[in-house]
């Protein structure tokens, strides 16, 4: 494959990165460096025009929206809590799956009074919660969001659920399902338009890799 | 107690010299390009009435407005987060001219959330109108003038993105869709998110070609994208295919007046849908992730100030574009300053009456000041030579 505009691509370290990958092999995207070995942040790949930028997960949509990359792959949540309209997605990558939930313990019995939700994702939880006509308080944490209801902190929590093995292991269940989660293809909007043919040609690949893999 | 009284607000900005020299010197220069195009200065005012304000727009220039109370009526004003409907509102209450109207603007609206271009809440908006015509010709002419105007600022490599509402506006139609399925479906295109408008389409149940003709507008763009379009958007309404073929004479002009301006066609593009009624374009520049100028076609904006008229006019951001603009420096340099000595030789007064008259910097000397011509931005001193007041160099 042959990309005729320098393209940058934004990736986060772990999960997506080990599963973004094989989807970019297929497109003869190979990174010249192993993230967990190098310290670099901009990676070198086998086409000179390309490199892969590592940045935070939730930083992957600003990168992207303000042009920092030209392309990322970001999880659904995270796009749910950016608002993503600044963002084109043209792509589901059906990579590091899993379950956006409301969970909190076992028959609780919680009355009618407000709920406190302890969530890292603050946006999402307001709105499917204002769905149901429910006004709650939301208590913004970074992490360990099992714990909140454990000491106190909270009454429910919201968060990704992958096995529930976290949930079990604290003696929370899942109680809503809120959205199914995956990594999504993220584009920023004047590349798209610039470099419209070796983003098309990207996407096209890519596309083309998940169907394979999925079939 | 706050110790920090020089902090400004996030996204507020100062202009210092010399860059306020430049922003002075390009406004002048943009202003008289477009009276040479023959459009007419208005100044709208800084705060109006809400209603007037926000009158046919959408719900996100509510939330960028910024909002107080009128203590002589009790009403509620706003502070202009965008002049284009105060200029509707000139054209169609206080000109009420039967033929068209060019109008063009320029001065500070004030975001309550930046909107990202710059990081600034309080942009310098500049921007040109033409009420009154409807038509590819006025499409163009606008086209034209965002071009110069970027060209002006010394920007090079602009691209240009071009749409039409009435493609998406004609298919919803076709396919049946309600108000609020428009919206949900506007807003997943917007992002181009494929596999949510998939979702949103099987949900609903479309099918058959309506359904096929709106999942592939969010493929349809692209240089090819109109000649794509013949094929796979034969079956829509005979309102789409107007809307393409106000597109392909757009694209047709703009090839004859602007043939090194290449020209991207997104048919799924669609800002300001809310209140835009055909084409939409936007400008965009290499290493610069977001639009630089926007516009389109937004017929009957007036109808709410009394008097419906075709419209088409485009916007920009003076700030932004010295950001991004190049060769301005070298433009708009000008000779050095002359310093003037202090004193009341008549001689004197006359000599720097003449250098001022001819367009030169002069600036007075102070007594009892120690510091060098240099020190004050002065390349030249006025010095009394035989008699004669005489330029050296400092």
């Amino acid at each position: 494959m042959h990309f005729t505009a320098p393209l940058t691509i934004a990736l986060s370290k772990g999960r997506i990165f080990d599963q973004t990958l094989p989807l970019l092999a297929h497109a003869d995207i190979r990174p010249a460096e192993d993230p967990e070995t190098s310290r670099k942040l901009i990676l070198a790949t086998n086409h000179p025009q390309v490199r892969l930028v590592i940045v935070r997960a939730s930083d992957v949509p600003t990168y992207v929206e303000y042009g920092g990359a030209d392309l990322g792959v970001a999880g659904k949540d995270v796009l749910l809590e950016h608002g993503g309209e600044g963002l084109y997605e043209p792509l589901d990558l059906r990579i590091a799956r899993c379950r956006m939930m409301v969970a909190g313990p076992l028959g609780a019995d919680l009355g009618s009074r407000r709920l406190r939700i302890a969530t890292k994702y603050v946006k999402t939880a307001e709105r499917h919660f204002a769905a149901q006509g429910k006004q709650v308080e939301i208590i913004k944490l970074y992490g360990s969001m099992e714990l909140a209801p454990l000491v106190g902190l909270s009454d429910r929590i919201v968060d990704l659920v992958e096995s529930g093995n976290t949930l079990k292991a604290n003696g929370l269940v899942p109680l809503e399902h809120i959205a199914d989660i995956s990594s999504r293809l993220v584009v920023n909007k004047a590349s798209w338009k610039m470099k419209h043919a070796s983003v098309m040609a990207l996407v096209a690949a890519l596309r083309e890799a998940v169907g394979r893999s999925g079939a | 107690m706050h110790e920090e009284r020089w902090l400004l607000p996030a996204g507020i900005e100062e202009i210092l010299p010399p860059q306020a020299q430049l922003v002075e010197a390009l406004r002048r220069d943009l202003l008289d390009l477009y009276r040479r195009w023959g459009y007419e200065l208005v100044v709208p005012p800084l705060i109006d009435y809400l209603e007037s304000l926000l009158t046919g727009t959408g719900h996100d220039l509510d939330l960028r407005t910024f909002k107080l109370t009128d203590q002589e009526s009790g009403r509620l004003l706003g502070v202009r987060a965008d002049m284009t409907p105060q200029v509707a509102r000139i054209d169609a209450h206080h000109l009420r001219r039967s033929g068209p109207t060019r109008l063009c603007y320029l001065g500070t609206v004030l975001h309550t959330r930046s909107d990202g271009f710059a990081g600034t809440r309080s942009p310098l908006q500049i921007g040109a109108e033409i009420y009154g015509h409807s038509g590819p010709e006025s499409d163009t002419e606008i086209i034209r003038l965002v071009i110069l105007t970027l060209e002006l600022a010394g920007i090079r490599d602009i691209y240009l993105d071009l749409g039409h509402v009435g493609i998406y506006r004609g298919l919803a139609r076709q396919a049946g869709l309600d108000p609020r399925q428009e919206l949900l479906l506007f807003d997943a295109l917007q992002r181009k998110a494929v596999p949510e408008i998939e979702t949103l389409i099987g949900t609903w149940g479309l099918a058959g070609e309506p359904a096929r003709m709106l999942l592939v507008l969010a493929e349809l763009n692209g240089d090819d994208a109109l000649g794509r379009a013949d094929g796979e958007l034969a079956a829509a309404a005979d309102s789409v295919h107007r809307a393409l073929d106000e597109l392909r004479a757009i694209a047709g002009a703009l090839r004859r007046w602007l043939p090194r301006v290449p020209v991207h066609f997104d048919l799924a593009e669609l800002r300001g849908y809310h209140y835009k009624t055909g084409m939409v374009f936007a400008a965009f520049v290499p290493g610069w992730g977001q639009e630089i100028a926007r516009g389109g076609r937004y017929d009957d904006i007036g109808r709410v100030f009394g008097r419906a008229r075709p419209a088409v006019g485009f916007s920009t951001d003076l700030k932004g574009l010295l950001h991004l603009g190049v060769g301005l420096e070298e433009r708009y340099a000008q000779a050095p300053a002359v310093l003037a000595p202090c004193g009341d030789d008549p001689a004197l007064q006359q000599a720097v009456d003449a250098l001022r008259a001819a367009g030169r910097r002069v600036v007075g000397g102070l007594p009892g000041v120690e510091c060098s011509a240099r020190e004050l931005g002065c390349g030249e001193v006025l010095v009394l030579e035989e008699g004669r007041w005489a330029l050296r160099p400092a």
